[in-house]
């Protein structure tokens, strides 16, 4: 067949093509990751690799194992449903080797981030205007962070 | 963090990820397609006339298609993880389609009509050439030197195929990429069916531009005569195609105007304050409605020639500066407002950063560069030393 | 903390049992997790919140979020009556140190939004995705394959939420994880464990013990812009018609 003859060049395009294509699909094999796909259009080992992050905020679980001496204190007041690490902050090294001491905290700072009085918070929840309150005294000079009502402890 | 901003954003809008670059994108792939659409206009419409700049265009659509993915490329967090938009595609994204849509119209289309086009000059070539051109021909002709009048005949029955499926192809080409952006719907200056349509008939206007522009620039420097029969049909075709594109373009705004939905107060602040000067000023009044009228002239009134060419020139220019402010627009004022529709961010645009000014100059200067290199390799004009033609 | 040397060495023993066997990821209250047991959400309780920053702050401390760019941020809107549509909104630097006072007088109302990702059912981010780095895993959190990504942007641009940010240092997308190393080892996500007064809550929709069955059961909840259609899983209660 001469038409098969006279166009002999376009095999060869259609061949290198062809060649390409495969040389594609073969590196394709290689190098997409083996777990992709596992659960959906993804790389299924991702999943653990994000789940094996760190953590540093080490739950309240963890602090009562220890400290249940805060918890029975705080279980009582109004402080009952604030996690020790909301103030204290994330204090999983302690968790992990309690040698490691958290640091200090400053009540001055501490109590007037939630407690200031805003018209934007929500009307019931105990705020004050910290200067006129205290007169400038600390706010531990009356309560005492984990069971801050008056009449439940007292000055400390 | 509070840089540029007017209003409330949300935090993490302050900062604006797709910079000039992304700009550039839409606006390069835009004259590839155009240019092609160019070019099959005397192949598969056989309009003659413009005959004299289909092998330019042909080159030009593949010089700024080696271009276009390079902006793209560069604003990556990860370049070097680009292959896996190959070698994983996400079907329902229209990002990692457009891949294939590219490598299609790389492979399949333009290179082919191309090689199969120039193929009897590159028999010859390889033949009469010496030294490193010679192997550089040699290796185009993969091997076979059948130019008999049969081969050649398959060669235009078979390029003529191609033409027609790269008109669909160089459609969807910018068709997508109008609808990478047309598809976000957390995106109200984006979220329009509209947007693909825009962009194609926006990139045929810019394409069919620069492929008149370059050929007025080449016939110059070749120190030939220009063939007004051709520019004038060119110019013909830009304006029936700018008509057709500013229609779209003013069908969407007063859609938008008039249906005043919840994004509309936002954005028509945005168009009013930011945006004006690129928008108003530079897209639709001197981008557009200067060369529209200017185009028009020709049309109307019986010019001479030297005013004429004068006129193709300056519309030409103004074409394509209101294209690339038209894709500015799009890219850089979609992401200006915030999407609580509550603020404002400002776009800072570097100067020597990988993203910056210089990187988009020199990017807009490169498919210019290997136009030239190209053109010397696959001379698109006919010989006049031997004052023979092509096949 | 008032705790004597001698109760520290008896105690010592099981907290580090207990420990150890949270960080090996079998805590008794969710042994050998199975991701198809699980369908992952957050409660927001609108009425709750006061504004202190707490999650925000919590949230980079856990995750190592990026000064500037938030997994999780705090909004007070300002809402006068006649102004429905175009409320007040402020964030200084996502809320995390809070928000400066506002005095009794002042007109209209005022209240605090928590945002973070709303891990949508049907995600417009992991949709765009060209390369599959983003995606909701079996337990309905949608995750970032932070190995796999280009950095490209393009879920940043899809997400209606603003809750997406390329990491200036990774240069790839970054996004709320739901604390995913963390509730997998049933733990609470951070910014849950930091807040002072049960606004945010960590819900699991296919444990059927879980409480927020009965409060979807007894309040309106909504969901942030349920007009793009996302699935999202973030519910917030008490949410204010001007939120967006």
């Amino acid at each position: 067949m001469s038409v098969f003859k006279e166009s002999g060049h376009l095999f060869r395009l259609a061949a290198l093509y062809a060649v390409g294509t495969l040389t594609f699909l073969f590196i394709r094999g290689v190098l997409v990751p083996k777990s992709f796909g596992q659960y959906g259009h993804y790389r299924g080992n991702a999943i653990t690799e994000i789940a094996a992050h760190p953590i540093h905020f080490a739950g309240h679980q963890a602090c009562d194992t220890c400290h249940t001496d805060v918890q029975q204190l705080k279980q009582s007041g109004m402080h009952a449903r604030v996690n020790c690490e909301g103030c204290h902050g994330p204090l999983a090294k302690h968790a992990d080797d309690p040698s490691v001491q958290p640091a200090k905290l400053d009540t001055a700072k501490l109590c007037v981030r939630c407690h200031a009085a805003s018209a934007a918070k929500p009307r019931g929840f105990p705020q004050v205007a910290a200067l006129d309150h205290s007169n400038g005294l600390p706010c531990e000079t009356c309560h005492k962070p984990h069971s801050p009502a008056i009449s439940a402890g007292g000055a400390k | 963090m509070t840089t540029g901003v007017e209003g409330y954003m949300y935090p993490n809008e302050i900062t604006l990820y797709w910079s000039v670059l992304i700009v550039l994108y839409p606006y390069i792939t835009g004259l590839v397609a155009g240019a092609f659409i160019l070019a099959s206009l005397e192949r598969v419409f056989r309009v003659e006339a413009v005959k004299p700049t289909y092998r330019l265009a042909l080159l030009t659509a593949l010089s700024f298609l080696l271009v276009a993915p390079l902006p793209l490329q560069l604003h990556l967090g990860h370049p070097e993880r680009s292959l896996e938009m190959y070698f994983t595609p996400h079907r329902t994204s229209a990002m990692a389609m457009f891949g294939f849509v590219y490598l299609w119209y790389l492979m399949a289309v333009l290179t082919v009509e191309i090689w199969l086009d120039y193929r009897h000059d590159i028999v010859v070539m390889a033949q009469s050439s010496t030294g490193m051109k010679r192997w550089f021909y040699k290796v185009l002709t993969l091997g076979s030197n059948n130019i008999s009048d049969r081969a050649l005949a398959i060669d235009e029955r078979v390029g003529w195929v191609i033409t027609l499926i790269g008109i669909p192809s160089a459609f969807m080409l910018h068709g997508y990429v109008g609808f990478i952006f047309g598809s976000i719907k957390a995106n109200p200056w984006w979220s329009s069916p509209m947007m693909p349509v825009v962009f194609i008939f926006s990139a045929m206007v810019s394409g069919i531009a620069a492929v008149m522009l370059l050929y007025m620039l080449v016939t110059r420097l070749r120190k030939q005569k220009i063939d007004m029969l051709c520019v004038d049909t060119i110019a013909r075709y830009l304006f029936y195609m700018f008509i057709v594109d500013f229609s779209l373009e003013m069908l969407d705004l007063i859609h938008r105007i008039y249906e005043a939905d919840e994004s509309f107060r936002s954005l028509n602040f945005m168009v009013h304050t930011k945006l004006y000067f690129s928008q108003i000023v530079l897209q639709i009044c001197i981008g557009t409605l200067v060369p529209i009228a200017l185009l028009g002239l020709t049309q109307v009134l019986q010019l001479h020639e030297i005013v004429r060419k004068r006129i193709y020139v300056a519309a030409g220019c103004l074409t394509m500066m209101g294209i690339f402010a038209m894709r500015w627009n799009v890219v850089i004022g979609g992401q200006l407002f915030s999407k609580s529709f509550l603020g404002y961010t400002t776009y800072k645009m570097a100067l020597v950063t990988r993203e910056g000014l210089l990187m988009s100059i020199a990017l807009t200067i490169l498919p210019l560069f290997i136009l030239w290199a190209l053109v010397k390799l696959l001379p698109p004009w006919p010989k006049t030393a031997k004052g023979e033609l092509p096949a | 903390m008032n705790i004597s040397r001698r109760q520290m060495l008896i105690l010592l023993p099981a907290a580090a049992v207990a420990w150890e066997s949270i960080l090996a990821g079998t805590p008794e209250s969710s042994p050998n997790y199975k991701m198809t047991e699980h369908w992952w959400s957050m409660l927001i309780d609108i009425p709750k919140c006061i504004g202190c920053g707490n999650c925000v702050r919590a949230c980079q401390a856990e995750n190592d979020v990026p000064d500037g760019f938030f997994r999780t941020w705090v909004e007070r809107y300002h809402v006068t009556d006649w102004n429905l549509e175009n409320p007040e909104v402020i964030s200084p630097d996502g809320g995390k140190e809070g928000f400066p006072s506002v005095t009794e007088d002042a007109d209209g109302k005022y209240f605090f939004v928590p945002k973070l990702c709303n891990h949508c059912a049907d995600s417009p981010c992991t949709q765009v995705c060209p390369v599959g780095a983003t995606f909701i895993g079996p337990d309905g959190v949608v995750l970032v394959d932070q190995t796999y990504c280009l950095g490209c942007a393009y879920c940043v641009q899809a997400c209606p939420y603003g809750c997406r940010y390329i990491h200036p240092q990774k240069k790839v997308a970054d996004k709320c994880t739901l604390c995913y190393h963390r509730i997998t080892k049933g733990l609470t996500t951070a910014c849950c464990e930091a807040c002072p007064t049960g606004a945010r809550q960590l819900a699991d929709l296919k444990n059927p013990k879980d409480p927020i069955h009965a409060f979807l059961k007894t309040h309106d909840v909504q969901i942030l812009k349920p007009q793009m259609a996302t699935g999202a899983k973030v519910f917030y209660n008490g949410l204010d018609g001007s939120v967006r």
